[in-house]
């Protein structure tokens, strides 16, 4: 048999590989496909075997049900959390990194010691913290949750944001200190922008670590500040799960992620490949 | 007037001395270059002026008033950086109004400066470009239309040329010269190139190891260097060095020739010194010797054409000389030529104080 000619072993190659990718998508893909199918699906669909792969009619009672209970405002707590910690996070780790890239604040070891709390595993300190929270009557409270998010990131930001500052040539802050802006202003009209790509890319980690936290939410909530991720565990009984619920809260744990990850692709790209290079 | 005046100034970086005591005073209007070797300390000396550095000691008074500890804002200056210092993210025209904006200008003021100063530099098409759409030389304009805007009372050049090449530089060397005629404002300009020195400024202040080694007009430090290291620092090609010893009036060199020194030396006979000859002072002899003028018979080694001119080389007193001939005079090398030197023009150097005596 005479090998195939050039052209003809090109399309092969690239067939395969077509093939090979959408493998992976498959098995990637199918857990979240079938998260959202669970979600739609009537119990019966849910319990069937075989297996339904995918429900006869797009049900919305699951979700109905968290919002009458009342469990769908999980989620907005969460959203809260998330956003409130991320933004205070981001802002004073930016103003922090910029105090040690441009003033050297702390000299080396102070820059090495904040990233070394980043290190600390969160539950060797849960207990503390929560006797802490008991006596300061923080338990249960958006306060509460919001200071411990924030202190966990700070770290994270600061280093990160460390690493785009550094980026920027010096001259164009000194060219803006000669035009007329006071270190506050430099910050704003000059550090911000050109850091912005690091920036969104530093927020979004920061707001899905804090979207995704569990072990500090199950000790420090209760029922008014609950988030979502503590909340699915409850449909986990000791008889049965809740399955349908699980689905639907899960999906709608997804979505706000899922939004900003995509609204933030474009500078996520960009703000990683930019610490790769140097940070 | 004087629109800056330093005294007394020291800058430390650690047990580093960069600026070692620095008295300066520039009149208003005046385009004062400072140049030298890199780490004399000509840029900390800018930025110290600029309020970018902290001075360790001395002061600054700008306009006569004491700005030693200012904000770099307060201290009416503007400057243009080596990188430009451009905002990627904001268009020409926004880079432009950048200070005026920061200083809160009206924004009929602003479009009018801004356009005014577009003009001034050709820039007037391009203010809707981000400067990444923009050529080198291009973006070195945007960044003095920057300066020029804010009309500051003391304008801060920090080697602005030197990322362009040779051709771009020669234009911009021009157009800042007819901007400081047009301005009429005091500029302090840094450069470690000394063409861009000797054309640019009413003034060189020539620095090395963190002192004034000597202050005056380009002809004043071309034509009368106070040190060995003036002299072999400005001109081009540069200053021929030859060992010799005194005797009268005369210097003798190694190799036995007599050289008639003219004008009055306070140097002592039979003192060593280093007789320092520009190239453009030596000449291909005429038919008769003029007042001054050493005549000395040569042996060519090296011709180097330039077009106009024609850079010789030949041996004499143990050195290799070069000289600045007429492209007419070209010789070809090993060819036995006869030069006039204009002795009236010829330095003598202390070899151990290395000042001119």
């Amino acid at each position: 048999m005479s090998p195939l000619p050039f052209h003809r072993r090109k399309t092969v190659r690239l067939t395969l590989r077509y093939i090979l990718a959408c493998l992976l998508v498959i098995i990637f893909v199918f857990p979240v496909y079938w998260l959202f199918s669970i979600s739609f699906k009537t119990p019966d669909e849910i319990f069937a075997f075989p297996p339904v792969w995918y429900p006869k009619s797009i049900q919305f009672s699951n979700y109905m049900v968290l919002f009458k209970d009342g469990d769908a405002k999980t989620v907005l707590n969460s959203l809260i959390l998330a956003t409130a910690s991320t933004f205070i996070a981001m802002i004073l780790g930016t103003i922090a990194a910029y105090s040690l890239v441009r003033f050297k604040t702390g000299g080396e070891n102070l820059a090495v010691w904040i990233i070394s709390q980043r290190m600390m595993p969160p539950v060797a300190i849960v207990f503390p913290v929560f006797l802490l929270y008991v006596f300061f009557g923080w338990v249960d409270t958006f306060f509460g949750l919001i200071l411990l998010y924030t202190a966990f990131n700070l770290p994270y930001v600061i280093w990160m944001m460390r690493g785009y500052i550094e980026d920027i040539p010096l001259e164009l802050e000194e060219s803006a200190l000669v035009d007329g802006c006071s270190r506050w202003a430099v910050l704003w009209k000059v550090v911000m922008p050109m850091a912005r790509s690091g920036l969104f890319a530093t927020a979004v980690f920061t707001f899905v670590f804090a979207w995704n936290e569990f072990l500090f939410a199950l000790v420090l909530t209760r029922t008014e500040v609950a988030t979502y991720t503590v909340q699915v565990t409850h449909y986990f009984g000791g008889q049965s799960n809740f399955w349908a619920k699980i689905a639907a809260m899960s999906v709608l744990g997804t979505i706000p992620v899922f939004f900003a990850v995509a609204t933030m692709q474009r500078y996520l790209v960009r703000g990683i490949s930019m610490g790769a290079v140097k940070g | 007037m004087s629109d800056l005046k330093i005294t007394g100034l020291h800058k430390y970086y650690g047990s580093f001395h960069a600026v070692k005591g620095i008295d300066l005073e520039v009149p208003s209007g005046e385009f004062t270059v400072l140049v030298g070797p890199s780490g004399c300390g000509k840029s900390t000396l800018l930025r110290t002026i600029a309020g970018l550095e902290e001075a360790s000691e001395g002061t600054i008074e700008i306009g006569n008033k004491d700005v030693t500890w200012a904000r770099p804002r307060d201290r009416d200056i503007a400057m243009v950086f080596q990188n430009y210092a451009l905002y990627p993210y904001m268009n020409v025209f926004e880079n432009i109004a950048f200070g005026l904006r920061a200083r809160k200008f009206a924004t009929a003021e602003i479009n009018k400066r801004v356009n005014n100063a577009a003009d001034m530099l050709g820039i007037g098409p391009l203010l809707q470009r981000l400067p990444r759409e923009l050529s080198g030389g291009q973006r070195q304009r945007v960044a003095i239309g920057r300066a020029i805007v804010r009309d500051a009372r003391l304008f801060l050049f920090d080697e602005p040329l030197s990322n362009l090449d040779a051709q771009l530089r020669d234009d911009m060397r021009v157009e800042i010269k007819r901007l400081h005629q047009e301005l009429g404002r005091t500029m302090i300009y840094v450069t470690h190139d000394q063409i861009e020195a000797m054309t640019l400024a009413d003034r060189i202040v020539l620095l090395r190891d963190g002192i004034i080694e000597q202050l005056g007009s380009p002809l004043d430090l071309f034509e009368r260097p106070a040190s060995h290291f003036v002299a072999g620092f400005l001109g081009s090609p540069k200053m021929n060095f030859l060992p010799a010893t005194l005797s009268g009036n005369t210097a003798k060199l190694s190799d036995g020739k007599k050289l008639v020194l003219g004008g009055k030396r306070d140097g002592k006979t039979g003192q060593t010194v280093i007789l320092g000859i520009r190239p453009q002072h030596i000449s291909l002899s005429g038919k008769s010797v003029a007042i001054g003028h050493a005549r000395v018979a040569v042996t060519v080694e090296l011709v180097q054409p330039t077009g106009s001119r024609v850079h010789v080389t030949f041996p004499l007193g143990g050195k290799s000389l070069v000289a600045e001939l007429e492209s007419r005079d070209v010789s070809k090398p090993g060819e036995k030529i006869s030069i006039d030197i204009d002795m009236t023009r010829a330095i003598v150097i202390d070899p151990h104080s290395e000042k001119v005596i």
